[in-house]
């Protein structure tokens, strides 16, 4: 077992996502920084899909009533085990009774804490993933984020050995992100003017910024004429409605929109906006679908990610 | 196909792992039917190498593996999937089992705070709107947005009114609400813009039943009008909007 302390900011569970339900509107969830909570996995040796904590900006602090190996990735925060300062991005080995305190990130936004085999947290819908508005997933399996006083349990394996991600593999997140633009949806509908704009303008990430969606603020982008009957939008999508802010929809979006979309944002590319802080800056360029989707194919083979595709019966909406 | 149609399919890239295929345009059972073949279709055919498909008004979402799967087989594949459809006139899979989904609702301006405005906006009696809302079955063109969210249509012309301009923060569970041509339950409490002119006690999402939701695009719906007794006795609440 692992004891809450403080549940920090707000902390929720995260497994990789509920897959398969986008056609009765359930969203699929998720870590929105999938490259810090795959990491995270990878180097307990855990399946790419173990729980996770998605930790809001820190403030973490837990009892290990057990022993076992956690990992720690994502926002950099000052973190300590008992007295022992620890480095992120690095396995670590704990004895029962040891404490883990989390301090608030000094830049990015969220961090991700493993344990070695994964929580133990009851699915629904294949999945124990929190969605806050969809009133599922996480430890008591309604949306509900971590409270102080909250146990999860795992089981430990044998002692993993020490491993460290590379600083080559790691973001800099007090850098001004550039993030691929594939082209789609909308955008041959789009005005010149606003194709041109989102790709050669900086854009600033609002605070009302959350799991559904990233608003940012800054040159205000002319939108199609045409009206548009609502139809499926990807996680990514970057929705331009009538005020020309764009919105970028993260894992937890609606599954269906009506807003015009100027294409969607690269998905290796999306965690850097995930981890962005209020008033952080973020700039776009165009990139292929198929340089994209080269990417994401080495991206889930690196990381071993198993897509729960499923046969024709369960996809029959 | 007629001329108008020889647009169609057109396909979009909608990402790394997804295209959008769009078989018309617009709100028609025509095209939704056209839709709701090629999902059948393309689940049995490739349902292993998909891990999503959401069918919408004149378009279907495909989410692919990429492992499995390039654009452009992808594209090539549900091509070849339309052209066989079309070839049948799209007739074998479309609405073959479209389930007919009675819901009782409680028309009041105490749970439907726009009833009386919708009313003044369409120059109907309140009887009239019930009449009309009543009296046809609609579609579900559409699941989504949230969980259990039926998209309905389409609502008789006379019944026709815009969005609020200002989208309410609150719209409790079960209200029963009209915009456009279009009309809905909202399943959860959520915020909401269109117009609330009712209420049903009816579920239509349990995130602890087994089911998201007992509804699927291509079925159809029918309201039915129960007094404020019939509401309450079926576990209706009367909680007024925050």
């Amino acid at each position: 077992m692992m004891k809450v302390l403080d549940a920090g900011m707000k902390t929720v569970v995260q497994d990789f996502g509920r897959f398969g339900y986008l056609s009765k509107g359930l969203t699929r969830g998720g870590p929105v920084d999938e490259n810090a909570f795959l990491w995270a996995n990878r180097l307990l040796g855990n399946n790419f899909n173990a729980a996770q904590l998605e930790i809001i900006l820190g403030g973490l602090e837990v009892e290990f009533q057990q022993d076992g190996c956690f990992a720690l990735t994502g926002a950099d925060a000052d973190a300590h085990l008992d007295d022992e300062p620890l480095t992120l991005w690095q396995n670590f080995e704990v004895k029962a009774g040891q404490r883990l305190k989390i301090g608030y990130a000094k830049a990015g936004l969220r961090l991700y804490l493993a344990v070695q085999g994964g929580f133990q947290v009851e699915s629904k819908w294949g999945s124990c993933a929190t969605v806050e508005r969809d009133s599922v997933g996480g430890l008591s399996g309604d949306g509900s984020a971590l409270q102080s006083g909250d146990s999860l349990r795992f089981h430990c394996d044998t002692p993993q050995p020490s491993r460290r991600v590379s600083w080559a593999y790691r973001s800099d997140y007090t850098k001004t992100p550039v993030l691929g633009l594939i082209p789609g949806y909308q955008y041959d509908d789009f005005p010149m003017s606003a194709r041109e704009a989102f790709c050669y303008e900086d854009f600033e990430v609002s605070k009302d910024s959350n799991r559904m969606g990233i608003r940012l603020a800054g040159k205000s982008l002319e939108t199609p004429e045409k009206g548009l009957v609502s139809e499926g939008i990807n996680i990514g999508s970057v929705q331009v409605p009538s005020d020309g802010q764009p919105i970028i929809m993260m894992h937890d979006r609606q599954t269906l929109g009506g807003y015009p979309k100027l294409g969607v944002i690269n998905p290796v590319d999306l965690g850097k906006l995930a981890q962005l802080q209020p008033g952080q800056k973020v700039r776009f360029t165009r990139v292929d679908a198929s340089v994209a989707q080269q990417q994401l194919r080495r991206f889930y083979q690196f990381f071993n990610v198993r897509l729960p595709c499923q046969g024709g019966d369960n996809l029959r909406s | 196909m007629s001329n108008a149609e020889s647009d169609f399919p057109k396909i979009v890239t909608a990402g790394a792992d997804a295209i959008l295929v769009y078989l018309g345009e617009g709100i028609d059972p025509t095209v939704n039917d056209r839709v709701m073949a090629l999902t059948t279709r393309v689940g049995e055919s490739l349902g292993d190498k998909l891990y999503d498909l959401v069918p919408s008004y004149n378009s279907l979402m495909i989410y692919y593996n990429v492992l499995s799967l390039s654009e452009d087989e992808l594209r090539e594949q549900v091509r070849q999937l339309v052209d066989e459809l079309a070839q049948n006139g799209f007739a074998d899979n479309a609405s073959a089992e479209s389930t007919l989904h009675t819901i009782d609702v409680y028309y009041d301006s105490s749970v439907g705070p726009d009833l009386e405005r919708a009313a003044e906006q369409t120059a109907l009696s309140i009887d009239d709107i019930i009449q009309l809302h009543t009296e046809q079955e609609y579609r579900v063109y559409a699941m989504g947005f949230a969980p259990g969210f039926a998209y309905l249509g389409e609502l008789p012309e006379k019944l026709r009114l815009p969005r609020l301009d200002n989208p309410r923060t609150k719209v409790p569970a079960g209200s029963v609400a009209i915009a456009e041509a279009q009309t809905a339950v909202y399943p959860s409490a959520s915020p909401g813009g269109w117009n609330i002119i009712g209420r049903t006690a009816e579920t239509l999402y349990d995130p602890k039943a087994d089911n998201i939701s007992p509804m699927k695009v291509g079925d159809r719906v029918q309201f039915k009008a129960v007094s404020k007794e019939e509401f309450e006795q079926a576990g209706g609440s009367l909680e007024s909007l925050s």
